[in-house]
């Protein structure tokens, strides 16, 4: 348990250690992920950030290897790793279904390397969800707002201060360091009990939407005729696709400058239309209502049969900045109705 | 272990395959002696030439695993980088990421197998590696058919070995062209009517069928005349790819992604995929 | 509920429904609500029954235009690329027009992405849309269960609030600034037609850019691009932006880096505002379609405002009207032709 100015203490002794990132006023209206100094404390209006920390393992651009570029040199053209660069980093004000998203994301990201390096060094500090906002759902996907998956800590906002709990041994040992904690007494317990079972349970097991999902006949899903009017208004952008934490689609790209080449990688989105298409010039997703079913099929099918859980963690960011409101609440909705 | 770094290598043969000059096939030597020889792939397998500046792209190896030391690669100037693969000379630096992709199972389902090869076009290439293992490993599978065309005969690839193996007695080569062409004295037709014409049994066979989806769309339809079902037609499917790890997302038809799951498939498995490739 | 929004959502509907009965259209292209407050959904009604879902507001931001190309490519027979248009008439398609969309309307026909003739046009004068950015701001971003729009006031309520915004608070920028609120081309009209805006200073929020030193507007540019994801949302929202390859897709040359590099984002940003000069009518689409709250529209109305000064033209008012940058007259100006020394002497 430790009052928040004794929490900002902690966090500014733990950037002598890590660079240390959390949600801030971005002045542009938004709430983003910015660097925190001198112990700040992250802005924790309910609900979660613009962006999500995905950017934070899987940053774009990302240089994947590097070579140089002038003929006359003896390795021209050779491709190398790049050297490490950047410094361990703490992120503080990560919300479950965030934290969660870094576990389902590492299930394709298993043989990455640069991946995991980042799951290795970055920390996750998470604040729990006390209340809910109208576009989060993380229930129906499997998470719950307290909780734990992907955390190494875990803080509870209460009036008297922060609770921390440790999830993980590296938090544990984090922990350690923040000399002025001392023991929660019975009142603050009670209040983080309260936290944790006000939160709402999840659906009930029979009406989880993977299993359920994972059952039914793909054909006849793709086949579905509510596709068409979805696609209607959809105007292929990428912002779906970029704000969400579980969307991890990405492209590879030569770059040379000066006699220097990287190759890097950047995310790029199933809505754009060159997305599949082919040098020869075929594209087999070149309809729009090919792409958006594509995506809805991927997160809600073809992920979870591949490795289990849906591929959304209910943050509901897709929902919140569409521009055109497509809800994937709805497309659940749907699809289960098939 | 990085995935994504390609192991060095060298362009130690250039040959022009076809007329116009669109396909060729590049002999790459590894040049770390530990990967030479720790490299391993069944045919069907792709890999990834990776030409730094320019990217890389996913090309079926051309080479049986018998043939040890060098790896062979046809391929067709479509993009920017086969393009600037097309103007590279013997000894240039290249960087091949592989073996990828599941292969034909030439050493399971296929095995004591009649096999019928039909190819199209510039799809032969895998094939001309499947073939040559098969070859290598004679007693291990049944009788082998042949039938591969393309639209002229100077767009038939390996016209060399495609002589040597006309004149072979344990293989069944049926070379055809879409139409009649000066000096050409052999068969003339489309693939799916000269495999029509062929009829090979489908009593204890397999069949592995490369080409354009236009090619495959037809020579389903006599191939089923004479019994042939879905779970012994093997296909090698094309998409785009950029990681060939089954992650980046490009390639994936349904939930299969090709690079990874593929791109060998039963016909089977493919009907009960979505059309998306 | 707003009552004016009432009257024009029952006529729209009447409308619509009207032509889709009797065949005249084979879809009718509007909006309807979705499920989150503050944000309508751009809908094609293909059946006089899915007239009924058409709806009225002031979130209605999206230019429909932009989705006018691909709809009525969609009801004609298939064909390859190279294969001109079938002969006979084609399908035609409703849709429901204010000033600025109707302008698009106007260059679309122009640039021979649309024919008139199959088009039928719904003319409704606006009001000026509401910025739900701005809204957000004014409730300092706390969630939103409920919008309930009256004639002059927004009532928003979220949990443990409840707020009555005045409603021009809230406008969209562009919208403040339009002279041109009614439709310039309609085949049917709902409502009146309230005549051009007198507004004298609507380049404001330009010339307050053009009054900063070249590095401070740099500064300003800079810091406005800095959150771009490269959606492209405000680029696939306009509809001016329809080639087949954009200059950011390219990759025989490639134009433009296509991560979020500064430079590259800087380029993406500059190059589109360009290729909008004298065919933008403010529609502020973009700005809407936005997620980070980058306001590109200022370089788009800087450009219009260069187009008005140097030849006098405002884009998409008359389809007759020549476009302006692809029109060549004698007497155009050509000061950043010839140099000053030259300018006595033009040769």
């Amino acid at each position: 348990m430790l009052p928040k100015a004794d929490f900002q203490s902690w966090l500014k002794e733990l950037s002598g250690q890590f660079d240390i990132f959390g949600p801030k006023e971005n002045g542009k209206g938004s709430v983003d992920w910015q660097r925190l100094e001198g112990g700040e404390l992250p802005d924790l209006a309910p609900g979660v950030p613009k962006g999500s920390i995905k950017t934070f393992f899987f940053p774009q651009p990302e240089t994947l290897l590097e070579f140089s570029a002038r003929p006359k040199q003896e390795d021209a053209f050779r491709l190398k790793e790049p050297k490490e660069t950047d410094n361990p980093r703490l992120l503080v004000g990560v919300r479950p279904c965030d934290a969660r998203s870094v576990v389902l994301n590492s299930m394709p990201y298993e043989q990455d390397p640069y991946f995991q390096r980042r799951r290795q060094s970055v920390v996750l500090v998470g604040f729990a969800c006390s209340q809910g906002c109208s576009t989060c759902f993380c229930t129906w996907t499997g998470g719950s707002p307290v909780g734990t998956e992907g955390l190494d800590l875990m803080v509870f906002v209460l009036e008297e201060g922060l609770y921390v709990e440790s999830v993980t041994e590296k938090g544990e040992r984090l922990l350690e360091g923040a000399s002025t904690q001392r023991q929660p007494n019975d009142s603050e317990l009670q209040a983080v009990q309260k936290i944790r079972q006000s939160a709402p349970s999840g659906l009930p097991e029979a009406m989880e939407p993977a299993p359920r999902l994972k059952e039914k006949d793909l054909m006849a899903l793709y086949n579905a005729p509510f596709w068409q009017e979805l696609s209607d208004s959809c105007i292929n952008c990428g912002t779906c696709t970029f704000l969400c934490p579980t969307c991890y689609c990405f492209d590879i790209q030569d770059e040379t400058l000066k006699g220097k080449g990287r190759r890097i990688r950047y995310w790029d989105s199933c809505m754009f239309p060159l997305f599949t298409l082919h040098a020869s010039g075929h594209n087999p997703r070149g309809e729009k209502v090919k792409r958006v079913r594509n995506r809805f099929m991927h997160k809600l099918k073809y992920f979870p049969e591949r490795f289990g859980p849906l591929s959304c963690v209910g943050c509901g960011r897709c929902v919140r900045d569409c521009p055109v409101n497509i809800d994937i609440r709805q497309v659940m909705k749907e699809l289960l109705a098939i | 272990m990085n995935p994504y770094l390609p192991y060095p290598a060298r362009i130690d043969d250039i040959v022009v395959e076809t007329e116009d000059g669109n396909l060729k096939t590049f002999r790459l030597v590894l040049e770390n002696e530990e990967e030479r020889s720790r490299w391993n792939h069944v045919p069907g397998q792709f890999a990834m030439l990776s030409i730094a500046g320019k990217g890389e792209i996913p090309i079926g190896i051309a080479s049986s695993p018998t043939e040890k030391g060098h790896l062979l690669f046809t391929v067709n100037r479509a993009g920017v980088v086969t393009t600037a693969l097309h103007k590279m000379n013997v000894g240039d630096p290249i960087g091949v990421r592989g073996p990828l992709g599941n292969g034909f199972p030439v050493d399971t389902e296929l095995r004591g197998k009649n096999i019928v090869i039909i190819a199209g076009g510039f799809a032969f290439t895998t094939l001309r590696a499947t073939l040559i293992y098969m070859l290598e490993n004679r007693k291990d599978y049944g009788k082998i058919t042949v039938v591969y065309g393309a639209r002229t005969p100077g767009m038939l690839l390996y016209k060399d070995e495609l002589k040597a193996w006309q004149e072979r007695d344990d293989l069944d080569v049926h070379i055809t062209v879409d139409r009649e062409a000066p000096g050409w004295t052999g068969l003339v037709g489309f693939v799916p009517t000269i495999a029509g014409q062929v009829k090979p049994s489908p009593e204890n066979g397999a069949a592995l069928i490369c080409g354009p989806p236009i090619m495959i769309k037809f020579t389903m339809p006599p191939l089923e005349e004479v019994g042939w079902t879905d779970d012994q037609v093997y296909l090698s499917l094309e998409n785009r790819m950029k990681c060939g790890l089954g992650v980046c997302g490009h390639c994936n038809v349904g939930p299969v992604y090709v690079c990874k799951d593929g791109p060998v498939f039963t016909r089977a498995q493919v009907q009960k995929l979505p059309v998306e490739f | 509920m707003s009552t004016m929004n009432q009257k024009i959502t029952e006529e729209l509907r009447q409308k619509a429904r009207q032509l889709l009965e009797s065949g005249q259209v084979a879809a009718f292209l509007g909006y309807t609500s979705g499920s989150v407050p503050m944000v309508m959904r751009p809908f094609v009604a293909r059946n006089p029954e899915d007239a009924d879902r058409l709806e009225w507001n002031s979130f209605c931001v999206l230019n429909l235009a932009n989705y006018l190309p691909a709809l009525l490519k969609s009801f004609e027979p298939p064909r390859r690329p190279n294969e001109p248009p079938p002969e006979g008439p084609l399908p035609k398609v409703g849709v429901v027009a204010t000033g600025c969309w109707s302008r698009n309307m106007v260059v679309q026909v122009q640039e021979n992405q649309v024919q008139r003739e199959r088009l039928v046009i719904v003319g409704v004068s606006s009001r000026g849309m509401v910025d739900k950015k701005k809204v957000l701001r004014i409730i300092e971003n706390r969630d939103v269960n409920s919008v309930d729009e009256q004639d002059n006031t927004l009532v928003v309520k979220g949990p443990g609030f409840e707020e009555e915004i005045n409603r021009w608070d809230v406008v969209r920028d562009n919208c403040k600034t339009c002279i041109h609120p009614d439709p310039v081309i309609f085949d049917d009209m709902i409502g009146e037609l309230h005549g051009d805006r007198q507004i004298p200073d609507r380049f404001r929020q330009v010339e307050e850019v053009e009054a900063l030193s070249p590095e401070d507007r740099w500064k300003w540019f800079t810091s406005e691009i800095e959150s771009c994801i490269r959606c492209y949302a405000c680029r696939n929202a306009c509809p001016l932006c329809y080639c087949p390859t954009c200059f950011v897709d390219d990759s025989r040359p490639q134009w433009v880096g296509k991560s979020i590099e500064p430079v590259d984002t800087a380029i993406f940003h500059i190059l589109r505002a360009y290729h909008c000069a004298g065919r933008c009518t403010d529609c502020g689409s973009c700005e809407s379609a936005c997620p980070m709250g980058i306001r590109m529209r200022i370089l788009t109305k800087k450009l219009q405002k260069d187009v008005l000064e140097l030849y006098g033209a405002e884009a998409g008012m008359s389809i007759q009207e020549p476009l302006p940058l692809t029109t060549y007259k004698k007497d155009d100006p050509q000061d950043f032709i010839l140099t000053e020394s030259l300018k006595g002497e033009k040769k």
